[in-house]
């Protein structure tokens, strides 16, 4: 018996010496070794990966690449874990948009070290959701917008033309929806998008509020702006469409149950964000060349075409032990050529007003150019002045729409609420 | 046992409820890993054209083998620890009356009661303190933290009910305790060693969330966090096949690993019973 | 041979065995049980000092943090606020939904998953061929990791191409696909059908265990007896696996009402479904409030503690001889 416990005993040790030798990778004689963090597996991932190797080719260092999970709130999760407890593990990392002001205090002035000229080839509006107290604290990868897709087989067929405001939007949805069944279809819907309770709704919600000129809940300088009566129509708009044009399961849908409903070809309109463009388009899909792109409808006349701000920037961990070496890899990611690359393998909108000109990417992608005005101009989301309370008014703004969304509250007691919540969360509007 | 042939339709019916309501979804996850793109949406029986690419993509776009073989690493070497510290643990506990017993059963349980998401931060710090960052100790050592409680509970209620008179035998020819335990004991406990090992060993495969947290390089990770991370062209799409794939080929060593170890769990009062 | 098992104890009368294995005769202690004593805690040792390496600094410092106003990212710039954090909590009404949440996932699903899992225990004890491989199918469930089972279900579950409405609606049970996991009607007893799914195997393998050490000669006797099947079950069998029964049941309980995985996958932070767990992290993590995430698991603690006690004394588990 005390033999099988000296085994049991020695053999997970030496299993762990193994380990040891055999994984984790070990800085080269020459150079810096930089761990960069940036998404999960896939097309990105590769595209990341490649990029980040030419880079230590090109500049003689070492990268290390990790893994982070899909969702958003885990990578954030794990980042603030690391970052948290200074550790040096990893040196650039890549970050939503909503996240620079809640990471801003761990990360370096990366502004700073790129210096003005960099900064300025890329879209304002995003250097600006990017600075926080001052300091630019990640550069620019790929943006993102809330686009409408739509069947244009199926307008066509009926004779209506893309919606330009919500209202026409709902008719056109009923009008095609209840054809389509009669012709068989009975799983055919007339509009679908992300109506889950998480992040995906406060886009959703930000757009169809934004877009009646509802304003966006908080203001650019702290101020709760949330109840007004253009942004009760905005919801009041909104909840009419479930269970009337849009299932009671898009309660539940986020970007992928939408996706899904649309591309099996059982859906008209659907709110999503770009990458849907290039699924949409595979050798495989049941609606391959019949979907067109464009912004989302205005609220009324008197409204604006509008998408929710999305995208994902770079930033360096202030604990980096090279961060000279980390900020140049970021350089060379977010530069013209990396974001070239991205933007013909897949879709993925560059940040660069520049390359909206360029004849290469619009072939492939021909609604970047038609869009260019709907990504200048996408609104953000107030995470900026909220800072690293954020993540808690966005669950108040998505819990309160929710309630609205799926009949529980009456779009005013929901917003009268919202208020309320969001003005006890501001301290006085100063957010810290 | 002879039974009539109503009672054997009726036993052979439940059986055959009992392994469609566990299986269908498995079979279901099967029947997805040969699926790819936009045919994951059609519902259907079996594939027409069957996608054997996702399980080859599986190995080629992760070190999944080696986040198995660090499963296999972590769970082994959790079930042993926490088998041996429980056994011993248990025959105290069950077997010996002292002060404080109930009291020690009771703190033990108590570790139980808290939600993993709120002792992470502090195993986190526990496992920096150690160095023990990024390697597949620290998963060992945090999964304790689940596996002990649980383990000597059982075990101690399953060698309180062994028979008194064996211990007394043993004792009357003069044994020590760290004979009894081994001579007398292990051989009856095995269906519950087994039992209990197993589903501590399954417990520690699927663990996610220190998983997770207390590793970070792709080789290190194990096989439920390598799972969570595969993804398709974007931050949004679920390769929905890739992640049957995948599945499928972890769930099925623990079936093997069931199969050969259950007619362990079924073996009675036989090994060293009590003589006269 | 005699039958032996918990409550048979040598009677007075009989000679009393020269060791002391049992109570001490006459009020003293013998050098035998006091050398027992000492080989108890020797025992005891290893298992106690792990436990409390790996559980005494995470917990307790949990419990600190309740008491402060900690948050995330924010290194050492928090004050003690006592009792502040437990009074928002009480005051807090998404915090008592989880609770209600919670409680009621609990209730249900254990008692479905004990009676499911005795019922499947004693079908596989049974003498059927195929035997091995029916258990290695009963175990599937709980063998699949949890991240790849809600995703599992998540899709089955999904309103428009789920092969759960699909079969429901070719069964003719209901005419129109409904929307499981968004209805906040339906949302709790989906995740409750999935969680069953899901565990009962761990029930069914306890319980068989500790079937198999129930003597066959009980069986024997109670067929040469003559007594029903069923009363056998009530009278004999479950009385001595009653303690096993009960070591399950409680450690299934204070999983269910720890549950995190399960609902946050299918339904994520929605106040429908979301358990306790859900929503301390989301206090801890998303919203970086690590004072109020922290008195929320102190609370969680509470709960369970509670439920725990209840159940020992209403159990009637032996803790001490």
């Amino acid at each position: 018996m005390s033999r099988l416990v000296a085994v049991l005993f020695r053999v997970p040790l030496v299993a762990a010496l193994a380990a040891a030798a055999l994984g984790g990778a070990t800085a080269s004689a020459q150079g810096a070794t930089i761990s960069i963090a940036c998404g999960s597996v896939g097309v990105e991932f590769d595209l990341c990966k490649s990029g980040a190797e030419a880079w230590a080719q090109k500049t003689g260092n070492q990268v290390k690449v990790i893994s982070t999970p899909k969702e958003s709130n885990e990578i954030l999760a794990m980042y603030q874990q690391l970052l948290s407890s200074g550790s040096s593990d990893i040196d650039v990392i890549r970050i939503d948009v909503v996240w620079p002001g809640v990471l801003a205090q761990h990360l370096a002035d990366i502004g700073a070290e790129a210096g003005k000229d960099v900064l300025s080839q890329h879209f304002p509006a995003i250097i600006e959701a990017n600075t926080v107290g001052g300091k630019v604290v990640a550069l620019p990868w790929f943006t993102d917008a809330g686009l409408l897709y739509y069947r244009k087989d199926l307008l066509e067929k009926y004779g209506k033309k893309p919606p330009t405001t919500w209202q026409e939007l709902s008719e056109t949805a009923k009008v095609v929806m209840d054809g389509e069944r009669k012709a068989g279809n009975a799983n055919m819907w007339g509009f679908v998008f992300q109506g889950r309770a998480y992040e995906g709704l406060t886009c959703n919600a930000l757009e169809w509020v934004d877009s009646f000129g509802g304003g966006t809940f908080v203001d650019g300088q702290g101020k709760v702006t949330a109840n007004n009566p253009k942004a009760a129509e905005a919801l009041k708009a909104a909840a009419s469409w479930v269970k009337s044009i849009s299932p009671q399961g898009v309660l539940n849908y986020a970007e992928e149950e939408a996706r899904g409903a649309f591309q099996s070809g059982n859906a008209v309109f659907m709110r999503n964000w770009p990458y849907a463009w290039a699924l949409s388009q595979a050798p495989d899909s049941p609606i391959k060349g019949k979907v067109g792109v464009s912004a989302l409808p205005k609220g009324g006349q008197g409204g604006k075409h509008t998408g929710t701000l999305g995208g994902w920037q770079l930033a360096v961990s202030k604990y980096s032990k090279n961060v000279k070496a980390a900020v140049d890899l970021a350089k060379w990611l977010t530069g013209p050529e990396e974001q070239k690359r991205a933007a013909l393998k897949a879709s993925l909108n560059p940040t660069r007003p520049a390359l909206y000109e360029d004849k290469e990417i619009l072939a492939a992608n021909p609604f970047f150019g038609e869009l260019l005005d709907t990504f200048k101009s996408a609104v953000a989301r107030p995470s900026r002045v909220t800072a690293s309370r954020y993540n808690q008014v966005s669950s108040e703004i998505w819990n309160a729409v929710h309630e609205t969304l799926s009949g529980r509250a009456p779009a005013e007691q929901s917003l009268k609420k919202l208020e309320g919540s969001l003005t006890r969360l501001s301290r006085g509007g100063k957010w810290q | 046992m002879r039974r009539s042939l109503l009672s054997r339709v009726l036993l052979y019916l439940l059986v055959a409820v009992i392994v469609v309501y566990t299986v269908f979804p498995f079979y279901w996850a099967i029947v997805s890993s040969l699926k790819t793109g936009s045919g994951l949406y059609v519902i259907e029986v079996f594939p027409r054209e069957p996608a054997w690419g996702n399980y080859v993509a599986i190995f080629r776009e992760q070190p999944f083998a080696r986040n198995i073989l660090n499963s296999v690493f972590v769970a082994t070497s959790v079930v042993a620890i926490s088998l041996l510290l429980a056994v011993t643990a248990s025959w105290a506990l069950g077997r010996i009356q002292f002060r404080g017993r109930g009291i020690l059963l009771l703190a033990v349980l108590s570790v139980s009661m808290f939600p993993q998401v709120a002792v992470l931060s502090g195993m986190f710090e526990l496992v920096r303190a150690l160095g023990l960052y990024n390697h597949l100790l620290s998963l060992t050592l945090s999964y304790m933290i689940f596996t002990l409680p649980f383990t000597t509970w059982v075990l101690t209620t399953f060698v309180r009910e062994l028979p008194k008179e064996l211990e007394e035998a043993a004792l009357v020819d003069g044994a020590r305790p760290w004979t009894i335990l081994t001579k007398v004991f292990l051989p009856l406990l095995g269906p519950a060693l087994v039992t209990t090992g197993l589903l501590a060993f399954i417990a520690a495969w699927n663990e996610f969330l220190f998983a997770l947290t207390f590793t970070l390089a792709n080789e290190k990770r194990t096989v439920p966090v390598a799972i969570a991370l595969v993804s398709g062209a974007s931050q949004f799409e679920l390769p929905w096949g890739r992640v049957m794939a995948a599945s499928v080929i972890v769930t099925v060593p623990l079936v093997v690993l069931v199969l050969i170890f259950q007619r362990r769990i079924v073996s009675g009062l036989t090994a060293g019973a009590v003589k006269g | 041979m005699a039958v032996s098992g918990p409550g048979i104890e040598r009677g007075p009368g009989v000679p009393p065995v020269p060791t002391g294995a049992t109570a001490p005769v006459g009020g003293e202690v013998s050098r035998l049980t006091r050398q027992r004593r000492r080989a108890a805690w020797l025992f005891l040792t290893p298992m106690l000092v792990v436990l409390a390496l790996v559980a005494a600094w995470p917990l307790l410092r949990t419990i600190y943090f309740a008491f402060t106003d900690a948050r995330l990212g924010d290194a050492g710039g928090w004050s003690w606020v006592g009792l502040q954090n437990f009074r928002a909590l009480s005051g807090d009404a998404d915090w008592w939904r989880a609770v209600v949440n919670t409680v009621v996932f609990a209730l249900v699903s254990v008692t479905l998953e004990t009676v499911l899992g005795v019922g499947i225990a004693l079908t596989l004890d049974a003498h059927i061929p195929g035997r091995g491989l029916l258990r290695a199918a009963v175990l599937i469930p709980w063998a699949i990791p949890t991240v790849v089972s809600a995703q599992m279900w998540n899709w089955m579950y999904n309103d428009l191409y789920g092969v759960v409405n699909a079969m429901l609606m070719g069964l003719g049970l209901i005419a129109a696909p409904l929307a499981w996991t968004a209805d906040p009607n339906l949302a709790l007893p989906a995740v409750i059908a999935v969680d069953v799914w899901k565990t009962t195997p761990f029930m069914a393998l306890l319980v068989l265990a500790a079937l198999q050490l129930v003597p066959g000669e009980i069986y024997e006797a109670a067929r040469i007896d003559g007594i029903p099947a069923t009363k056998v079950f009530w009278k004999v069998t479950l009385p001595l696996i009653r303690p096993a029964l009960l070591v399950a049941i409680i450690f299934r309980t204070l999983d269910a009402l720890r549950i995190f995985d399960l609902p946050y996958v299918l339904t994520g932070n929605s106040r429908y479904t979301a358990s306790m767990a859900v929503f301390a992290r989301q206090q801890l993590v998303e919203f970086q409030d690590v004072g109020y995430g922290s008195a929320a698991s102190t609370f969680l603690f509470a709960i369970i503690a509670l439920f725990t006690a209840v159940y020992i004394v209403a159990g009637r588990v032996r803790l001490s001889e």
